[in-house]
């Protein structure tokens, strides 16, 4: 008998999987009781740092030029949720923030708009005045952000709030402490009654990921938010540092794809927090479609939650069409 | 069996952030000797280094700027106190580079040591010197100061790599702009091992970046850069200079001229370089009540 030594290619590794992993299975029963749900997020398979972090430096060196960059550049833009999170946000703010979401730059009118405005909920209305007529969508971040220490109904309230105010995406935050004591029923629950509260509305769930420690909890979370029904998994608030990392994002893109395997369910991946350059941006398009595929990688699929990117994304476009290196003044701040 | 020894031979970096760093592009160029022959090998500069110089340059703006006057000769004499102490090394430098004998080096390196005081000294004086008081029929005080442009591009002098290059880049620095400099071509280290002193000196990281590489190569690229306001083309040819001002005029820079031959650098220095690399800012400040 011949025995091939070729090595299959990294993919989900179904076989070893638990069987309620097979494509197809119910997940459903996984969700019955806090022990079937610990013994199915135990029984994940765990990942591998070493070879994580050994990954996410190969896909950054990738050299993307020319043509390729223009379309990264263009496809990033229109990924960008342009976020404002700060206590002395104004109206003003947010309207010139939206001003600058419709068009990104108004010097050159094929920089498309962006994906969306991430703001508190107490802003929606203001931001959603200043969208109108637009296709970028307003996010609110909910349910206590950043910290998630609320009560239930304080923050099923905030996702009211933020909804009736006209938001289009919820940004919700999972309960850390809960999370890292193990009590994952009690952020499921959580999970899915925003869900339920949300409706037809996007809901991101945020992993913080920056307090899980590990990439194995990383993985969890991510697990337990797509249970939940994420239609994003996110990975910081933008509060903690660390904040979004490569490996981070790979682990998480490896999650999705598993359960996109398993159940057929796409659900998108966002990245925020401390992404400033454009080449930083291209890496992470790079680990996408290496990851989850082409399919991903649409603003339905992807998005990066940012603010001072955007400027550097549009000085590597105006680079790229003019051949001169532009000043970051020659882009609004804000 | 020979006893001879083999000879480290020295691959100059660039100096970019405070850093000394390999060209990003990784190409080096030989540097030659007076005679012709090998002497050590210098970082060839590609755009995206000249790029990284300028962000890094951008970067220590606000904080050189931003220091006093008085702070700012301060450091620049420390940097001729540096200096003073690697009398020999620099000599050394620029007799290899422009095959001038032990005593006309020497004498070179003290002139340029001298420079550079003479300069520091100029720090807290531009301001009563270059602004003004002025009378106006309205009840404003109304005055006049200098302030730094921001971001100077540098094309160091050819011939004299060490007087030459300190006679240029001062001026630059005294008044709080940044500079990116490119080293003259066939000359450069003298400029590199300046940069050596200049990073354990007290100047801030970023605010002298020292590239080396081709003049065809770095300059238009610095002319093009939206991010540099200012440009000296002291070191480039004269059948470069148009096209280069032309470029430099897409972003409206200032642009002190080439005069195509080098001047005569031992001759006594005037206050024009600094004010070239200085805005004139006008204040109205109502008075009475």
């Amino acid at each position: 008998m011949v025995t091939s030594t070729r090595v299959e290619p990294a993919g989900p590794a179904t076989a070893q999987w638990p069987a309620m992993l097979a494509p197809g299975a119910q997940l459903g029963e996984v969700m019955t009781s806090e022990a079937m749900l610990r013994r199915f997020l135990s029984g994940l398979p765990g990942v591998d740092q070493v070879g994580t972090e050994l990954r996410a430096g190969a896909l950054s060196t990738r050299s993307i030029k020319s043509d390729a960059k223009l379309w990264a550049l263009d496809m990033a833009v229109r990924m960008v949720d342009l976020t404002t999170l700060e206590g002395a946000d104004t109206d003003g703010k947010v309207m010139s923030l939206c001003a600058k979401a419709r068009r990104p730059d108004p010097a050159n009118p094929s920089v498309p708009a962006v994906a969306a405005v991430c703001v508190y909920p107490d802003l929606v209305a203001v931001a959603k005045n200043g969208l109108a007529g637009s296709t970028v969508q307003v996010a609110a971040v909910a349910t206590a952000f950043p910290s998630g220490r609320a009560g239930r109904q304080v923050k099923l309230a905030d996702v009211r709030w933020a909804l009736e105010a006209g938001a289009d995406e919820i940004d919700m935050v999972i309960d850390r402490g809960a999370f890292l004591s193990g009590r994952y029923s009690m952020v499921l629950d959580e999970i899915r009654a925003v869900r339920e509260v949300c409706g037809a509305a996007h809901l991101k769930v945020i992993l913080e990921t920056g307090e899980l420690e590990t990439y194995d909890n990383v993985k969890r979370a991510a697990w337990l938010a797509m249970l939940g029904g994420a239609d994003f998994v996110k990975t910081s608030t933008g509060k903690v540092s660390p904040a979004a990392t490569l490996p981070v994002a790979l682990v998480m893109l490896e999650a999705v794809r598993d359960f996109h395997e398993v159940t057929g369910r796409r659900v998108g991946v966002k990245v925020a927090g401390g992404i400033r350059k454009a080449k930083d941006a291209l890496r992470y398009l790079v680990a996408v479609n290496e990851t989850v595929g082409e399919a991903w990688l649409d603003p339905s699929g992807f998005r990066f939650g940012a603010s001072s990117l955007l400027n550097d994304l549009l000085m590597q476009w105006t680079k790229q069409q003019t051949h001169c290196y532009a000043r970051p003044d020659d882009f609004s701040q804000e | 069996m020979s006893d001879e020894r083999i000879g480290v031979r020295k691959t100059y970096k660039l100096a970019v952030g405070g850093q000394f760093l390999r060209s990003e592009s990784g190409r080096t160029y030989v540097v030659p000797d007076s005679s012709g022959g090998f002497l050590a090998n210098a970082a060839l500069a590609s755009r995206k280094d000249v790029r990284d110089a300028v962000v890094a340059a951008r970067t220590a703006y606000r904080g050189w700027a931003g220091t006093t006057a008085y702070n700012r000769g301060q450091v620049l004499y420390r940097v001729a106190e540096m200096l003073e102490d690697r009398y020999l090394q620099f000599g050394e430098a620029v007799s290899a580079g422009e095959g001038s004998n032990e005593v006309k080096s020497r004498a070179n390196v003290t002139m340029a040591i001298d420079r550079l005081v003479w300069y520091a000294g100029w720090a807290d004086k531009m301001a009563q010197v270059a602004g003004s008081a002025n009378p106006v029929a309205s009840p404003y005080f109304n005055f006049s100061i200098p302030q730094p442009v921001g971001v100077v591009g540098v094309v160091a002098p050819q011939r004299s790599s060490l007087l030459g290059l300190i006679s240029v880049l001062a001026p630059v620095i005294v008044t709080g702009n940044t500079a990116v400099v490119l080293a003259s071509e066939e000359r450069p280290l003298a400029a590199i091992t300046l940069a050596e002193v200049l990073a354990t000196s007290d100047l801030p990281a970023g605010v002298v970046n020292m590239l080396t590489g081709r003049i065809t190569e770095v300059v238009p690229v610095l002319a093009a850069h939206r991010d540099v306001d200012a440009l000296d083309l002291c070191g480039v040819p004269a059948d470069l200079a148009a096209g280069i001002e032309e470029t430099a005029a897409g972003s409206v820079k200032r642009v002190l001229r080439s005069r195509g031959a080098e001047p005569d650098w031992s001759e006594p220095p005037t206050p024009r370089r600094m004010l070239s690399f200085v805005e004139i800012k006008t204040v109205w400040h109502p008075i009475g009540v």
